[in-house]
């Protein structure tokens, strides 16, 4: 098996980015119901290169750029789909999601159920979220919790290479419309992809660090900073297990329920602001559960300051969980220092 | 049936047959949607509705020009698209009315919802202009798949004022895909009259800024909507792209259940329900009052039946509510 956790070992490396597009190829030379549709996606390549080539090599008719229309790109998806088509759509930056809204919510969430269980949406749509680029606060936004609001919605959060890829295989084979949020930080990210195809199931927790004293959920780029803080608490004594969920809707909770029943703290990480944040339905799932009578500390949530991204970098990485941060509140939650 | 009448008919490639068809679905329509409004005011169904009512010319000539391996996208005025399309139940359709399991989309859905994805009939639409982006995407099914098939998206006058509207047909136009927009133009978005909500004199004209072909037709008139579907079928068949047609006609009934019509006379109403398309039709096929009255009570027969079906059909099973949410 290969190392799901990004180290290589010397074996075949692809950044996230290239993953994806392996993924892409792969997928879209198999089954011709696949294609591709959004912004710059065809002779450009997406705006971050996740396309590139596959016009080339598919043809425009199945790497489709369109204009400016993003609740078109969403509607796109959605009639495709509904008539047996496989799309991928691209968001170019999940901030412009806004502009698709009534299409994902009203339309693609709830046809099936509107309909009486006799349709199906198989869609999935790509969009790059997260700061850090310094684009400021309208093109930096980590939305996925307004997603996860919405039953008949899936959204999936890949942190690495090797679950971009597997991953977004098996969101194009779901069966059922998939919000799919990468993270711009991570696109030139590297890790062990095998070449064949290859799927992570939805819905499929994964413990990414083992570790006895605190549990800590990370989503996206926060499990990258979450493994690198890990390896600083670890010269101090402090070994902190880490789980990535991956799939945020529907979530396999019981990973996580089980480790906080063995290290007996929790905290969550997640880039979106705090309040009403992905991280308030995890901490709720854990008290909920048995593992409730195992918290030996208060649950934390280390997430986004509730601001929009500022421009400045200073301000900007202040405004969103770094590697410090999570040593420094992991060490207190250990320590009993809260 | 008076000569004129064959003569028209034959032109089209139509059958008297095929009028007395096309007339008993407008009967069944108006039937229908009579039925609708007399269960809501006795408190046997919820929720709300949007009755179609002087507007059945404009469904049966759009459904009748369509074929049955096209796409259907509706609005939420659509009893009348429903019932007009291929293969549908008058029972399944008032079952989903009343909210019962047996409805098309087993009570889940309800008059805003009805659809019957396995003959194409994609839905009627809750969201004013919500089907527009859709039929961009059953319109790429299309091309993708390289079929002669079309797919017609229904919606309003207001439906023409959203920014959907915009994003869609210019989408469709740029890939020439093989899409009929059909704007009902009904004068009135809830209150929001035509005239106040529009600085031109037809919506088709907004047909120009895209690129393509508009019609306006009058479309209280089963023929005049019936020919225009079908150059515009025709059109797209051929690969020659999307077109938008006006449908000018009218809603005798308030915007939903409980509209008190403040912005609009008597006088208004009446002068439309002169153009009554069932009547118009009828008379143009040489019937007498008699006949044609018959004809209309076979129709509120058969929605009685309807009634009856979806009266004696169970209510969805609670044990069942989360059914439905993911595939």
């Amino acid at each position: 098996m290969p190392d799901q956790n990004g180290s290589t070992n010397g074996a075949r490396e692809l950044t996230y980015a290239e993953a994806l597009r392996e993924g892409l190829r792969q997928i879209m030379a198999q089954d011709e119901r696949v294609f591709i549709i959004g912004e710059d996606v065809g002779v450009y390549g997406g705006a971050f290169g996740v396309s590139a080539g596959l016009r080339d090599e598919f043809g425009a008719e199945r790497v489709i750029d369109t204009p400016i229309s993003e609740a078109g790109i969403a509607g796109a998806c959605i009639g495709s789909a509904l008539t047996g088509m496989r799309p991928v759509g691209e968001i170019q930056f999940m901030d412009f999601i806004t502009i698709s809204m009534e299409q994902l919510v009203l339309q693609a969430a709830k046809i099936r159920f509107m309909f009486g269980g006799k349709a199906t949406v198989p869609m999935v749509l790509r969009t790059p979220a997260g700061s850090g680029t310094g684009a400021a606060a309208q093109h930096s936004e980590s939305l996925e919790n307004w997603f996860v609001h919405v039953p008949g919605l899936k959204v999936v959060m890949p942190s690495n290479p090797y679950d971009a890829k597997g991953l977004l295989l098996s969101a194009i084979q779901d069966e059922n419309p998939v919000i799919f949020v990468e993270h711009k930080l991570l696109y030139r990210t590297k890790g062990h992809v095998p070449e064949e195809m290859y799927t992570i199931p939805l819905s499929e927790s994964k413990v990414v660090r083992e570790g006895q004293h605190l549990t800590v959920i990370a989503t996206s780029v926060m499990v990258r900073r979450a493994l690198e803080a890990a390896d600083i608490l670890a010269q101090e004594g402090i070994e902190i297990e880490i789980v990535d969920p991956r799939t945020l809707m529907p979530l396999d909770e019981k990973p996580i329920v089980e480790s906080v029943k063995k290290t007996g703290k929790a905290m969550v990480i997640h880039e979106a602001v705090k309040t009403g944040g992905y991280g308030g339905e995890i901490v709720s799932r854990i008290v909920e559960s048995d593992a409730f009578g195992y918290l030996e500390a208060p649950v934390r949530r280390l997430a986004g300051l509730d601001i929009p991204i500022p421009y400045n970098r200073t301000l900007e990485a202040h405004t969103v969980p770094q590697v410090q941060n999570i040593v420094d509140e992991a060490r207190k939650l250990v320590k009993g220092d809260y | 049936m008076q000569p004129v009448a064959v003569d028209e008919l034959q032109k089209r490639g139509l059958s008297a047959e095929n009028a007395h068809e096309m007339l008993m679905k407008m009967m069944l329509i108006r039937a229908f949607e009579e039925k609708a409004e007399e269960l809501f005011a006795m408190g046997r169904v919820h929720g709300t509705m949007h009755l179609s009512i002087g507007q059945e010319a404009s469904a049966v000539g759009l459904s009748t020009a369509l074929d049955s391996r096209d796409y259907l996208l509706n609005t939420h005025r659509g009893h009348g698209h429903c019932l007009a399309w291929y293969g549908s139940s008058p029972d399944l359709m008032m079952a989903e009315f009343m909210g019962k399991e047996t409805g098309y989309c087993r009570g889940r859905g309800g008059s805003m919802h009805i659809a019957n994805v396995d003959t194409n009939n994609l839905g009627a639409n809750g969201i004013v202009g919500g089907g527009l982006p859709i039929s961009v995407g059953v319109g790429l099914t299309i091309k993708l798949r390289k079929t002669d098939q079309v797919a017609a998206v229904i919606f309003g006058d207001g439906g023409a004022n959203t920014g959907a509207f915009h994003e869609a047909v210019n989408m469709a136009s740029i890939w020439n895909l093989p899409v009929i927009y059909f704007c009902e133009n009904n004068q009135y978005a809830m209150s929001m009259a035509f005239h106040r909500a529009f600085n031109i004199e037809h919506i088709s004209d907004r047909a120009v800024g895209y690129g393509i072909k508009g019609m306006t037709v009058d479309g209280n008139d089963l023929l005049q909507v019936y020919d225009a579907a079908v150059e515009a079928i025709a059109r797209a068949r051929a690969g020659e792209g999307p077109t938008l047609i006006e449908s000018v006609t009218y809603r005798w009934k308030g915007h939903s259940k409980s509209d008190k019509q403040a912005y609009r006379t008597r006088d208004e109403v009446k002068e439309w329900q002169d153009k009554d398309p069932i009547r118009r039709f009828a008379a143009f096929m040489g019937m007498t009052d008699a006949e044609r009255d018959a004809l209309q009570a076979q129709a509120h027969q058969r929605i009685e039946e309807a009634v009856t079906f979806s009266e004696n059909s169970p209510e969805p099973d609670v044990a069942a509510i989360l059914e439905g949410v993911y595939a």
